[in-house]
């Protein structure tokens, strides 16, 4: 194994505490190697100097939530031995288009001191920072032991950095690469995997666009006999799935390719076999463009399915209504609102040990409701899966009624996220505001910890968050609220809050300020489109020096207004590579 | 299929149906908050501003009114066409200004809030490239292609799409139509919004349809506003675009003859 360097304690010292014999650090570090979650680890840290000590010599896994809340160096400093990296990089709503190009979140500066201190980093998990191609070539030329690359929603990179990391990387056994910005210049980077190469067990490339090489994929899944998951991209076709299928019958997770080839019966057979081969099967994605007409290959997998991705396949009512009593062990279920409330009604009745539930929207921008789901839909899977605690829910029409009647229902939720389409819609019945559903929603579901509002909000809604959501850590908030008391009631409750994103909301720099006890003891705080001005701002930065106060400056707003504001803790102090829009206060 | 800005000499109003907010609009007058005076309107100084339903809901109203600069300015894109009644009635003074050129058009200008609805630029890029499945099914079932029209409804909260080809006549259409969009001219009688499912309500809404409160007009080839009825059924579903069930007091200028033969035919 590698050489771990321990610290040697002077056992003279510590005499003075003679009622216990001091505990030997390698014991003390062995069991806390055992503490895996981060939140743990802080914990521990905290306790006294020696377990600060062991927790720093033992942690080999450290988690970042906001890259510019500690540097490099510092983290370096801190932690010698680490060898798997979690970093996230802007704000959420970067995602959105609200921050604009160039904002920052670079990865390579990292990587250079990563490279220094690290030679044996094994893993490395981004999500929202910049990755350009030389980062991936110096990524690749500098660990040898490297393992794991996963990258979502990251941006600044093309195949040609796939290349790199295909060629160099010897010992790779995760690349997973999900909805980033990238430049798809080709699918060659798949055949730059060595022929020797085999330690693959994690392949993610379905957001990929172009083609890759089939025979050298083929011929990579047949020789890596540890991979569990495979998923390709739309360039896929049935025929090949089907191949590669039988080549791993191992797999516990496939994402498909494209369901749109004409198949002949033999061909349909084969398919068939393939997936009821698959006996570890337990997530299935992908399904792009699939119909009724070849849905039914994947019913002998389904029995055994706990996560079932249909968000690509514009399934309608009843394809998922012949589709889903096969499906009874599901956990997690991603459809689009094609399926409309129908289908939703399919799910209660079929999936009772169902967990999460994500409607996505097949046609957002389209206001008229010829599609999509409504409040019936959510009030059915709410009463046939009692255990539902996740849900993402993009809707054009609710009543404060039926989330009643939901959470009744499902009083667990622990992620409530629901998203009227239209801004400001009030309750489609009674025209009230939806200030009650979200009152129902925090008073009753106690485990809350994410919160997504919309529809017509007034005060009365924050101020039910504020005073029952004990245990919310995310609220997101769009077109809603009537005044300040709106956000200061957020501020003066929600004793967990971490993350706070608002945008298009009337919260002023009262509002703002009546958060300066909280911004510490959060990760971040965004607002956008209120009403805050540079001078509300200058003074939080003022009175909060560990806070950094940045203003993405529009160019076509007045100077004193702040349009987008994102401040967040950080023991560095401002950022030293901000470009010229973001003014750091 | 985009139109360009076109005058229409008839009727100045925009193709959009309001989106449920009469009902809002009755019940907030009745309790004394007369949105209509605080109604921020389109129009530069000295042009007629068209005549509308009011479309601000009272929470937005006050929005607005409480100081909320930048509710949507700095969200619209200013470059493309940019529906305001279709957000509702979301605009401060300042994106006012900027977009008062830009009638709303034809369906393919849509409302586009940057960053709203919140879905990933994959998924979105993703959807955009494949069609909606709906049209495709039927192609496939029916063997002969469908006709399509968006049927909207002034006052109506949202429109319905309707498929020409199930209709053999404009009394069925009308019938059709009827049964559709019962539920909204209920609510005009100023009660809720509830599905007309009993006898009585039903002849309530013939009453209405058939009497001097609505007319149907369409929009055909050449984006002119016609009355359904005029032309022979055959070549009315070659040539009809989209479908509105306008207010017979903002029908004003279509052809007299068509009016009556509408009120007569149904």
């Amino acid at each position: 194994m590698d050489p771990v360097r321990k610290r040697t304690k002077d056992l003279s010292k510590s005499v003075d505490s003679a009622h216990l014999a001091p505990f030997p650090d390698e014991v003390l570090e062995k069991v806390l190697s055992l503490v895996k979650s981060h939140k743990d680890r802080s914990s521990v840290s905290l306790v006294c100097k020696d377990w600060y000590n062991a927790d720093r010599w033992s942690r080999s896994k450290i988690f970042i939530g906001n890259c510019y809340s500690v540097s490099p160096e510092i983290v370096a400093r801190r932690f010698p031995n680490i060898r798997s990296v979690t970093l996230k990089g802007k704000p959420r709503f970067s995602d959105f288009n609200l921050v604009p190009q160039n904002w920052g979140a670079d990865i390579h500066s990292w990587l250079v001191v990563f490279a220094q201190v690290y030679p044996f980093l094994e893993e490395l998990r981004l999500k929202r920072m910049v990755v350009s191609d030389e980062s991936l070539e110096f990524l690749a030329n500098s660990f040898p032991g490297f393992k794991v690359l996963s990258l979502l929603s990251c941006d600044g990179f093309s195949t040609d950095g796939l290349k790199a990391i295909a060629t160099h990387c010897k010992n790779l056994t995760e690349l997973d690469i999900q909805e980033n910005g990238i430049d798809d210049l080709g699918g060659g980077w798949l055949s730059c995997f060595p022929e020797t190469f085999v330690s693959l067990e994690v392949l993610n490339f379905a957001s990929l666009n172009s083609d890759v090489t089939f025979d050298a994929l083929e011929r990579l899944v047949s020789r890596c006999k540890a991979l569990r998951v495979l998923k390709v991209n739309k360039h896929i076709s049935l025929e090949q799935i089907q191949k590669l299928l039988l080549r791993a019958p191992q797999l516990m997770e496939v994402g498909t390719g494209s369901f749109q080839q004409e198949l002949v019966p033999r061909q349909f057979a084969e398919l068939e076999t393939a997936f009821g081969s698959c006996k570890n099967l337990h997530t299935l994605s992908g399904l792009w463009e699939a119909s009724s007409v070849y849905l039914p290959v994947i019913y002998p997998a389904c029995a055994n399915l706990t996560y079932l991705n249909l968000s690509y396949a514009t399934l309608q009512s009843d394809e998922l209504s012949k589709l889903l009593p096969n499906c009874s062990n599901l956990r997690r279920l991603w459809v689009l609102d094609t399926v409309e409330d129908k289908g939703l009604e399919a799910v209660g009745s079929s999936c009772p040990l169902l967990e999460e539930l994500r409607v996505f929207p097949a046609d957002p921008f389209d206001q008229d409701m010829v599609h999509g789901v409504t409040e019936s839909g959510f009030v059915a899977v709410s009463s046939g899966c009692r255990k539902l605690h996740y849900v993402l829910y993009f809707c054009r029409q609710m009543t404060n009624a039926a989330v009643a009647t939901i959470v009744k229902n499902c009083p667990d939720f622990t992620h409530f996220r629901l998203c009227i389409m239209n801004p400001g819609q009030a309750d489609y019945l009674t025209n009230d505001p939806m200030d009650e559903a979200f009152g129902a929603v925090v008073k009753t579901c106690t485990k809350l910890q994410r919160l997504a509002v919309s529809g017509l909000l007034t005060d009365k809604t924050f101020e039910y968050i504020g005073k029952y959501a004990k245990n919310l850590e995310t609220l997101s908030v769009a077109f809603a609220g009537s005044s300040d008391r709106g956000m200061q009631s957020v501020m003066e409750g929600c004793p967990k809050l971490r993350k706070l994103e608002i945008r298009d909301c009337p919260f002023g720099n009262e509002a703002l300020l009546s958060g300066l006890d909280k911004y510490e003891s959060m990760r971040s705080l965004w607002m956008s489109a209120c009403n805050l001005t540079m001078n509300g701002c200058r003074q939080l930065a003022k009175n909060m020096p560990r806070l950094n106060v940045e203003v993405i400056k529009d160019e076509e707003s007045d100077d004193s207004e702040a349009d987008k504001v994102y401040v967040y803790r950080s023991v560095v102090g401002p950022r030293r590579d901000a470009p010229p829009f973001v003014l750091t206060l | 299929m985009s139109l360009p800005l076109q005058e229409h000499d008839y009727i100045g109003l925009s193709e959009v149906s309001p989106k449920g907010n009469s009902d809002i609009n009755e019940r907030s007058i009745s309790k004394g908050l007369n949105l209509k005076a605080t109604e921020l309107r389109l129009g530069l100084p000295g042009s007629e501003s068209p005549e509308r339903e009011d479309v601000n809901l009272y929470g937005l109203n006050s929005l607005v009114s409480s100081g909320a600069k930048r509710v949507f300015s700095d969200t619209l894109n200013g470059g493309s066409e940019v529906d305001l009644v279709k957000n509702g009635g979301l605009f401060s003074p300042r994106s006012a200004e900027k977009v008062v050129e830009k009638k709303p058009q034809s369906s393919a200008a849509k409302a586009q809030v940057v960053g709203w609805p919140p879905i990933r630029s994959f998924r979105k890029n993703t959807m955009a490239i494949s069609p909606p499945k709906n049209d495709n099914n039927a192609d496939a079932k029916s063997g002969s292609s469908c006709i399509y029209v968006k049927v909207s409804m002034d006052g109506a909260p949202y429109l319905r799409k309707i498929d020409l080809t199930m209709y053999d006549s404009y009394s069925e259409l009308s019938l059709g139509l009827k049964k559709m969009f019962s539920c909204f001219t209920i609510g005009q009688c100023g009660s809720h919004v509830i599905p007309a499912r009993d006898k009585q309500s039903e002849g309530l809404l013939m009453d209405f349809l058939s009497g001097s409160e609505f007319v149907l007009t369409y929009e055909d080839k050449d984006g002119d506003w016609m009355l359904v009825g005029d032309v022979p059924w055959d070549m009315f579903i070659e040539t009809c675009k989209r479908i509105r069930i306008m207010k017979s007091s903002d029908a004003v200028g279509l052809a007299p003859k068509g009016i009556e033969k509408c009120r007569d035919g149904n």
